[in-house]
């Protein structure tokens, strides 16, 4: 059985038609990472959401770890991504009223239920993020920089089999920046995990194992 | 499903948005707490009416309304003014048919009632004094228990009756009474009455006063005419306003006494058919009335509740509208916070998660308003039979 992420054929177009995404054919297996590029509006943040199960694509094939995600009900997908998919929103999509702590524990208190290890994983990645100090701030009380640190370490707690990731170092500083792309890389490397990101910066594009193109998928 | 997380995002939304959440739990709160307090004190009212009124057999009183009678009897609450004399009083007694007890209410003492009377009053109404001793002399008075907390009394200090208007010279003085005694807490109106002897309301009115011996020679200077046992002084003879063990006995009263005045009489039948036969010889009295105080009451407790019911129902009405006004707010709550809803749900939350969240967002704040209810109400019915003896005078 293949495992990772394949993606043929698939075709997607906002209802008013504003912009449409098309991907011939993509695989990225476990463990690889692979950074996706591309002009901006040409569709990276939707195809990202495709994957996730967000949004619903017109046609073609979405596997993953040999799973179609086409055939998944709506509540499925929500659970796979509670449990199985880490996702960073260029948005964050954090709480603003909760603090670093309950942010980062919020999929597991509302999904499987969050446990002391978790507690232990949440604290180590905040602290490697630089984060650990906010660990008692509201959301609504850091920086966009300090959020997006939060937002990743959100991603990774619950040991995400895919990792999604949206321009996830974009309102972070050189050293910081390459901490957290290193970060996302390593974990998803060490636990077998498939990573795609979506990033404009070229000078993370050399620690991915593969770099493409919207533009030449949609070939 | 994992019910301990929405619940966990319903608190924690509702404990960083404390102030409008408390804003929200206050009001419905208040809402809801309305209708039943205005129940809860009416009914305590009745309840402490009832009492009342079922304990006394027979009030007499100056013809007018039977409802100013009785809550002038009952609650010391002086109505037109119109008076009887103490003459009435002894007819009754001299009937053989039941005993009177007089009733003096024309003054206050402040927001209090001056209740003259006799001892038979105490007596008859089971008071009991619990800290110093019964009215002994004239000027002396004893006071509820709820007028001794209130002005801070104790037996030994003093208080001084109101002057009816100011501002009238020759109106009533106001006289310095000698508190003797504080009565035992009844639970009734008497509590906040301060009683004296009906004489002693007589000399308030001014049918009575106390001054400077004229026959001494020391006051001789102020003596202007005597004539057939009258004596007519001039202004530098003191007026007492306060009776002491040194002038008590230059106290008097001119006129006679069985003309003086009194506002009411509680009426105390032998039995049965000595009620019955009183009854049937006042109906044809042009000047004074007897009345039932528990059929005086009714009526007035009819009308009460169906001004009560008109209340409770414009409540319920406000009730609900501040329940659309709460279903409302929710509403346009989440309407507000759709985009964090989405954003939950992009992370994989659940509908059904997302709406146990909200279910429990707006039962906590249910639950709020029932608490503040509930608080309000133990308070209210922890305060109720105080504050409402007072306010039935």
């Amino acid at each position: 059985m293949p495992t990772g992420l394949q993606i043929t054929d698939l075709r997607f177009a906002y209802p008013r038609g504003e912009a449409s995404v098309r991907v011939n054919s993509l695989e990225v297996s476990r463990g690889e990472a692979v950074a996706l590029v591309g002009p901006s509006g040409a569709g990276k943040t939707t195809l990202l959401r495709l994957v996730a199960g967000i949004f619903e694509p017109a046609s073609g094939g979405m596997m993953f770890d040999g799973e179609d995600l086409r055939a998944m009900t709506p509540q499925a997908r929500r659970q796979m991504r509670l449990t199985r998919v880490g996702v960073v929103f260029q948005d964050f999509a954090l709480m603003d009223y909760l603090t670093v702590e309950e942010n980062l524990l919020l999929p597991l208190r509302l999904g499987a239920g969050a446990k002391a290890d978790h507690e232990t994983r949440a604290r180590a990645f905040a602290d490697r993020l630089e984060v650990g100090r906010y660990w008692n701030k509201l959301a609504r009380e850091l920086s966009q920089g300090e959020q997006q640190r939060v937002a990743i370490a959100r991603a990774l707690i619950h040991e995400p089999t895919l990792v999604l990731a949206d321009e996830p170092t974009a309102s972070l500083d050189g050293s910081r920046k390459m901490i957290a792309a290193r970060l996302m890389l390593n974990d998803a490397r060490e636990r077998g995990a498939t990573l795609l990101m979506v990033t404009h910066d070229p000078e993370l594009l050399p620690l991915f194992d593969r770099v493409v193109s919207l533009e030449e998928l949609a070939r | 499903m994992n019910i301990a997380g929405p619940y966990h995002l319903a608190w924690r939304y509702i404990v960083r948005h404390r102030a409008q959440s408390l804003l929200l739990v206050g009001a419905l709160g208040l809402v809801l707490a309305l209708p039943l307090a205005v129940r809860m004190l009416v009914r305590a009212a009745e309840k402490q009416m009832r009492a009342r009124a079922e304990s006394t057999p027979l009030v007499a009183g100056p013809k007018g309304s039977e409802t100013d009678l009785m809550l002038g009897a009952l609650h010391f609450r002086q109505g037109a003014g119109q008076a009887l004399h103490l003459s009435a009083c002894d007819e009754v007694r001299d009937s053989g048919l039941a005993e009177a007890i007089p009733l003096h209410l024309r003054f206050r003492a402040g927001d209090s009632p001056i209740v003259g009377t006799e001892l038979e009053y105490f007596e008859f109404r089971h008071l009991k004094v619990a800290e110093g001793r019964m009215i002994t002399r004239l000027g002396d008075c004893v006071v509820g228990a709820q007028v001794a907390r209130e002005k801070g009394l104790h037996p030994g200090g003093a208080m001084y009756s109101s002057p009816e208007q100011v501002f009238n010279i020759a109106g009533v003085y106001p006289l310095k009474m000698r508190v003797t005694g504080v009565l035992a807490a009844s639970g009734t109106t008497d509590d906040e009455a301060i009683f004296v002897d009906i004489k002693t309301a007589w000399l308030i009115q001014g049918l009575g006063h106390g001054h400077d011996d004229l026959v001494k020679p020391e006051n001789s200077t102020a003596v202007l005419s005597k004539k057939d046992g009258e004596v007519v002084a001039n202004a530098s003879i003191r007026m007492f306003n306060e009776v002491t063990d040194a002038n008590v006995a230059s106290f008097h009263f001119h006129g006679d006494e069985a003309d003086f005045p009194i506002h009411a009489m509680v009426v105390l039948p032998h039995d049965a058919k000595s009620e019955a036969i009183l009854t049937g010889r006042y109906q044809g009295n042009k000047e004074v009335q007897l009345i039932r105080p528990k059929e005086v009451l009714e009526g007035l407790l009819g009308a009460l509740f169906r001004i009560e019911g008109i209340v409770v129902a414009a409540l319920a009405l406000v009730a609900a509208a501040a329940a659309a006004v709460a279903a409302l707010v929710f509403g346009l709550s989440f309407r507000m916070r759709q985009r964090e809803f989405v954003t939950l749900a992009e992370v994989g939350v659940g509908q059904r998660t997302l709406f146990l969240a909200k279910a429990y967002e707006v039962a906590l704040i249910g639950f709020g308003a029932l608490g503040i209810t509930t608080l309000l109400m133990g308070v209210l019915r922890a305060l109720a039979d105080t504050a409402i003896i007072g306010r039935l005078g």
